[in-house]
């Protein structure tokens, strides 16, 4: 983060449900001084054309993430498992769709 | 050569290779620091562009003809409002905050695209605008849709969605206009004039003259060239000229049945490099304009943090 900042409004990242029985997706983030504020800037930033009926917001601060550097031995224990494809099964076409 | 060379050697070839093979680049990717001064001074222009954008549209809010074109050009004011802020936020997860990029425009060190150098004079301009400028927009824009930065990526997506509307709204004034009285047609006329060769400066300099060219093409942040992207443009405009029976000010104008593409003029090359520098006929006053807005804002900003704080501190206090 730069240090160059003081006084800046907080940054929140929002996430919007498009319509029902649809996961909420980020889709950006906007300043503001609390999540009340940011509630009400999400609807005006991001949903101008009913884009969503449900939004979250999130100080991104508060957001806790991977990091792309350890990609290979963080999903590591999942790389010996094929088995938890289906398609690790050979069965004979007889069987039919399974 | 250096281990650290060696490193910094495989991580840029990695780089490429993810950028050759169409993936996207994230914001916590490692990245050339080139690549990311580059979409950061991008990106930002970008932005600034939507929100200065702003103003010579503002002009002609309270001037619209009807209360129907004010509401409409209301809503157009307000999504560029909202681009410019979809880009800042995209252009943040490089590491520049809000404030950084607000410093670099109001000092004048950053840029924004020098159309909006250009006065509106009259209302047959706000459909110019929406029309060409929009229209030139939307074409840079497309192609940016595929850049490999994420965040700018998605943003794009999210632009060219809302700016058809704009286009479509600045060309349906057009041909209100062109199918008016004799003056209307006049006015259009004259506002086509004077916004055809600003537009056409829009997509930059000539391929062969554009510095960042070959390396945004190469890190695919940039995926067509200003010269395709101006003839593009320019096939896709003349016949929509024609069908509102305006003439493009331009003598060279003509099909060429060899190339399958419209031959233009020469661009005013000294125009527009006087107007990047500062000298156009409204950098001064649109940069103004926009410092005394934010200006303007800083109470509203304070006064929002100090209840914030205040909301927290009672909370904190109900709750001990």
């Amino acid at each position: 983060m730069s240090k160059n900042n003081k006084g800046e409004l907080p940054l929140y990242e929002v996430f919007i449900r498009s319509k029902n029985g649809l996961d909420h997706k980020h889709v950006g983030s906007l300043h503001a001084a609390d999540a009340e504020m940011a509630l009400m800037a999400a609807r005006d930033v991001y949903t101008r054309r009913g884009e969503g009926v449900s939004i979250w917001v999130v100080k991104s601060t508060d957001i806790v993430a991977s990091s792309p550097e350890d990609r290979g031995s963080f999903y590591d224990p999942a790389d010996d498992k094929l088995y938890r494809h289906p398609t690790f099964f050979e069965l004979p076409d007889e069987v039919g769709h399974l | 050569m250096g281990v650290v060379d060696r490193e910094f050697e495989k991580l840029e070839a990695a780089f490429q290779a993810k950028v050759e093979a169409e993936q996207r680049i994230e914001p916590k990717d490692w990245m050339p620091e080139k690549y990311r001064q580059t979409l950061i001074r991008q990106m930002s222009q970008h932005a600034h562009s939507e929100v200065v954008g702003m103003l010579p549209e503002g002009n002609w809010l309270t001037r619209a003809p009807s209360l129907k074109r004010k509401a409409i050009l209301m809503a157009k004011i307000q999504d560029e409002g909202g681009h410019g802020l979809y880009l800042y936020s995209a252009t943040e997860t490089l590491g520049i905050s809000r404030d950084q990029m607000f410093d670099q425009l109001h000092s004048g060190k950053a840029k924004y695209s020098s159309i909006f150098n250009y006065p509106t004079l009259n209302w047959a301009d706000i459909g110019a605008i929406g029309w060409l400028v929009d229209g030139a927009a939307i074409t840079n824009q497309i192609a940016l849709c595929r850049c490999s930065y994420g965040p700018y990526a998605r943003a794009m997506i999210r632009i060219c969605k809302e700016e058809s509307f704009h286009q479509r709204q600045g060309y349906e004034i057009m041909m209100t206009m062109a199918q008016g009285t004799e003056e209307q047609r006049d006015m259009a006329q004259d506002a086509l004039n004077r916004w055809w060769w600003p537009t056409l400066m829009m997509f930059g300099p000539n391929d062969s003259n554009s510095a960042h060219s070959a390396q945004s093409m190469q890190w695919k942040i940039k995926r067509q060239s200003n010269d395709e992207l101006r003839q593009k443009f320019v096939d896709a405009t003349v016949p929509q000229a024609e069908f509102l029976n305006l003439r493009i000010p331009d003598d060279q104008l003509k099909w060429n049945e060899d190339r399958g593409h419209y031959d233009f003029g020469e661009i005013d090359w000294e125009e527009f490099r006087n107007v990047v520098k500062g000298n156009g006929l409204c950098n001064r006053e649109r940069l103004q304009a926009r410092v005394d807005a934010h200006e303007g804002g800083r109470w509203v900003r304070e006064a929002a943090l100090a209840h914030a704080r205040k909301q927290e501190a009672r909370k904190a206090a109900a709750a001990a």
